[in-house]
Parts: C-alpha cells; sequence; structure tokens
C-alpha cells in the first residue's frame, strides 16, 4: 500500500492518538513545572530537611529511568493500595521525570539572577515571599527559559513511553496499527514525521515566543 | 499491602543481575557506535558543501526531536518489509547508537567551535591538510571540553536502555518483566531495577563529575 493510500485509510486513528499525545503532554507539562519549581526553590531552602528531600527526589528520579518509574508507578503502586488509572499514572510518571530534571534549572536560574537585586528586594523591605515572587523568579525565569525549551522537547519524546501500559497516544495506535497490517514503513515512518511536526513546529516557535514575550515584559529585548 | 518477601528477592537476584550485565553491554555498544558516528556527523555539517551540511543538520535535529523508542521499533520493523531481517541486538544497537551520535554531534560541535581561531590559522600556516589539521590540531582540543557533555550522555543512553525491551532485547526491564509475569509478582522485580539503576548511574555520575574535573585542571582550565 502506497503512503497516501495509507494516510488516507488510517488518519483518524492516527489523528486521535496525537491527540492523547498532546493531552499527556500538556497534562505532563503542568505537573513538571509545578514540580521543578518546588523541588527547586526546596534545594535552595535554608532548612536541611527540605533540601534532603529535595535532593533524594531529584537522585531518584534523574538516577532512574523513566520506563523503570512508569512500571514502578503503574504496576507497585497498587499494592501498596493506590490505584492510579493508566491515563493519569502515564502523565504522572513523565511529569515527575521531568520534575527532576527541571528543579535543577529552576535552581540555577534563581542563582544567577545578581545579588544586588537580592539586596534590593530586602533594602524596600519585602518579604521573602514578595522577595521571590516579584523581584528573583521573573528574572530567572528569562534565563532558564532556554534550556526548558530542550526539556519541554524531552518531555514530549517522553510521553512516547505511556504507550507501554496501554494508553492510546499515537505511539500506542501506531504499534497497533503494525501489529494488524504489518504497513511498517508507513505507519511509523507517518508516527515520526508527526513528532518531529509536533516538536519543531509547535512546541520550539512556542517556546521562543516566550522567550522573547519574557524578554520585552522585562524590558531586556 | 505491603509485602516485600525478601526469600522472593533473594531467588530473581542472580538472574537480575546477569540481565544487568546485558543492560551494561548494550549501553556500552551503543555508545561506542553512538562516539563514533556522532563524531562523523559533527564532522560532515564542516563541509564545504551547504547541501551536505543543511541534510546533516536537519537529519539531526529530525532524530532528536522524535521518540527513541519509535526509532526502535521503525529499525526493527520496516528492515523485514524490504528483506532485511536485523535481530532485536544488531536493531536496537543502531536506533540507541544512532540516536545518541545525533546528541553526541552537538556536543562534539560545541567543542570544536571552542577552538580558538589562530589555532586554525596556525594549522594552515603550516601547511597541513584538512585531515591533518582536525587529526592533530582541532580535535584534540575539541574533545576535552566536550568531555563533560560526553559524560552525561553515557549515563543517558545507560537509562534509555529499557526502551530496548520492547522489541525483546533481554535487558533488565525485560527480564522484570517476565519474572514478575511469571510469579505474578511486580514488586520486587521492578523495585530491585530501580535500586539497580540507582546503584550504577549515581556513582556513574560522580565518576564523571570527578573525571572532568580533573581533566579541567589538567588543561589549566
Amino acid at each position: 500500500m502506497g503512503f497516501y493510500d495509507f494516510l488516507i485509510q488510517y488518519w483518524p486513528r492516527l489523528l486521535t492518538g496525537t491527540g492523547v499525545t498532546l493531552a499527556q503532554f500538556l497534562l505532563a507539562a503542568v505537573i513538571g513545572i509545578a514540580i521543578s519549581l518546588c523541588m527547586g526553590l526546596m534545594k535552595l531552602s535554608q532548612n536541611a530537611l527540605m533540601r534532603g528531600a529535595a535532593v533524594t527526589y531529584i537522585e531518584i528520579f534523574r538516577g532512574t529511568s523513566l520506563v523503570v518509574q512508569l512500571y514502578w508507578i503503574f504496576f507497585v503502586l497498587p499494592l501498596f493500595g493506590l490505584t492510579i488509572e493508566k491515563f493519569t499514572a502515564g502523565y504522572l510518571a513523565v511529569g515527575m521525570n521531568i520534575g527532576a530534571y527541571g528543579a535543577e534549572l529552576v535552581r540555577g536560574g534563581i542563582l544567577s539572577v545578581p545579588k544586588g537585586q537580592w539586596e534590593a528586594a530586602l533594602a524596600i523591605n519585602m518579604s521573602p515571599a514578595q522577595r521571590m515572587r516579584r523581584i528573583i523568579l521573573p528574572q530567572a525565569l528569562v534565563s532558564m527559559l532556554p534550556p526548558w525549551g530542550n526539556l519541554m522537547i524531552e518531555l514530549l519524546k517522553g510521553t512516547a513511553l505511556v504507550s507501554l501500559i496501554s494508553v492510546a497516544d499515537l505511539m500506542f495506535e501506531a504499534r497497533q496499527i503494525n501489529a494488524s497490517t504489518f504497513l511498517s514503513a508507513q505507519v511509523f515512518g507517518a508516527a515520526l514525521v508527526i513528532y518531529y511536526v509536533l516538536a519543531r513546529f509547535l512546541v520550539t516557535p512556542f517556546m521562543r515566543w516566550l522567550e522573547r514575550h519574557m524578554a520585552r515584559k522585562l524590558g531586556r529585548a | 499491602m505491603f509485602d516485600w518477601k525478601w526469600d522472593f528477592t533473594w531467588e530473581i537476584l542472580p538472574r537480575l543481575i546477569s540481565a544487568t550485565g546485558n543492560t551494561l553491554i548494550a549501553a556500552g555498544a551503543g555508545y561506542v557506535i553512538a562516539v563514533v558516528l556522532g563524531l562523523m556527523l559533527a564532522l560532515a555539517q564542516r563541509t564545504p558543501s551547504r547541501a551536505v551540511t543543511f541534510t546533516v543538520r536537519e537529519f539531526v535535529e529530525f532524530i532528536r526531536s522524535t521518540p527513541l523508542i519509535l526509532q526502535i521499533f521503525f529499525v526493527f520493523y520496516v528492515g523485514p518489509q524490504f528483506g532485511i531481517r536485523l535481530s532485536p541486538w544488531m536493531s536496537g544497537m543502531i536506533a540507541i547508537g544512532l540516536h545518541y551520535a545525533c546528541y553526541l554531534s552537538e556536543v562534539y560541535r560545541g567543542g570544536i567551535e571552542s577552538v580558538p581561531k589562530g589555532q586554525w590559522e596556525a594549522a594552515i600556516a603550516l601547511n597541513m591538510t584538512t585531515v591533518q589539521k582536525y587529526r592533530r590540531v582541532i580535535i584534540p582540543q575539541a574533545i576535552p571540553p566536550a568531555l563533560a557533555g560526553m559524560g552525561n550522555y553515557l549515563v543517558g543512553i545507560f537509562k534509555d536502555t529499557p526502551m530496548l525491551s520492547v522489541i525483546g532485547v533481554a535487558e533488565l526491564i525485560h527480564t522484570a518483566n517476565a519474572i514478575g509475569s511469571e510469579n505474578y509478582r511486580f514488586l520486587e522485580p521492578y523495585t530491585m531495577v530501580g535500586i539497580i539503576f540507582l546503584a550504577i548511574s549515581l556513582p556513574a555520575a560522580g565518576l564523571i563529575r570527578l573525571f572532568e574535573g580533573y581533566v579541567r585542571r589538567k588543561l589549566g582550565l
């Protein structure tokens, strides 16, 4: 079967798969960003307990593989009485994994804000929370956005692994179509192109736009 | 609820350890391919031909923005469609080696670009051929600053080997899956796999950091 005929016949399934992939991507991104912020700030905390918790989290999630984490959350947590539905387990695992990498970016971004900014915030009598929210984080965000762009691509690629616990994403649909038709070149080729288009023409331009937008907001464009 | 069985853990440990061997072999072999191929991809982007540079650049971008697991499937299933049968190990090594070659080519590129302009000019002034210039002047100076990035990807490739389980390479996760479905117990195998990953990747990351510091001191950086 030619590539064109293949697409005519199977595009609805590839499209629903792409929808699930995008949903997984967005939900995992929300979780990942929340965890990054949380763990990044905790790692800079004065409290040794908080720092220890953050370091443990980061090392565990960066030291093991996403596949292992996914299987653990989906197959082992139910044994502790915590059964998570596969769709939720998917984006949860991917988001928690990315969060560990993002935490280091948050930490680096915050440390890159010049000391004078901290002192100025202190001098105008801001509370630590105000200082972080209004002075430090906006500037940290600008300096850490470029590596976040790469991390978002890694996140999109990571969502392909949720197919291993049978979440019906693009990867899963591709495998199913391959198993029933053996049109491997067509189906895996199409899936590769879809992932590429999502990464190159959706995620990357959005992150670039965000970089420019944030820089302008801080008067640095 | 929590019923960790130590006797079962000891019983499965030898199988997991021999699978760890396979995981390490897969990571090592994949890395060797990636190191060699990555350098070739980096050098291919420096030829006078714009067309070659553009093609290689786009190829690297394509591989870097699509999921490794999909590339593994692609290599494994598309070959037979055209009469080329590859074993799971073969296709796994090709896919993972190529994927990381693209990442490493970026690391090399950074290293090559960091060699001062005077070195390039000196090589030309000494009437070196292009091959001599790269082999004796540029690459020896481009590798040390690239070592940190290369080390990170060695740990990265190790953590990505579980994806090879999907085409039947008997590495750690594949073995844990098998043990789990034979005994209907997933807690111990998956947890042990996580611990094995941590036990290897954390010291490896530490060693790489030490090595990086050593190289930097040696070079007087």
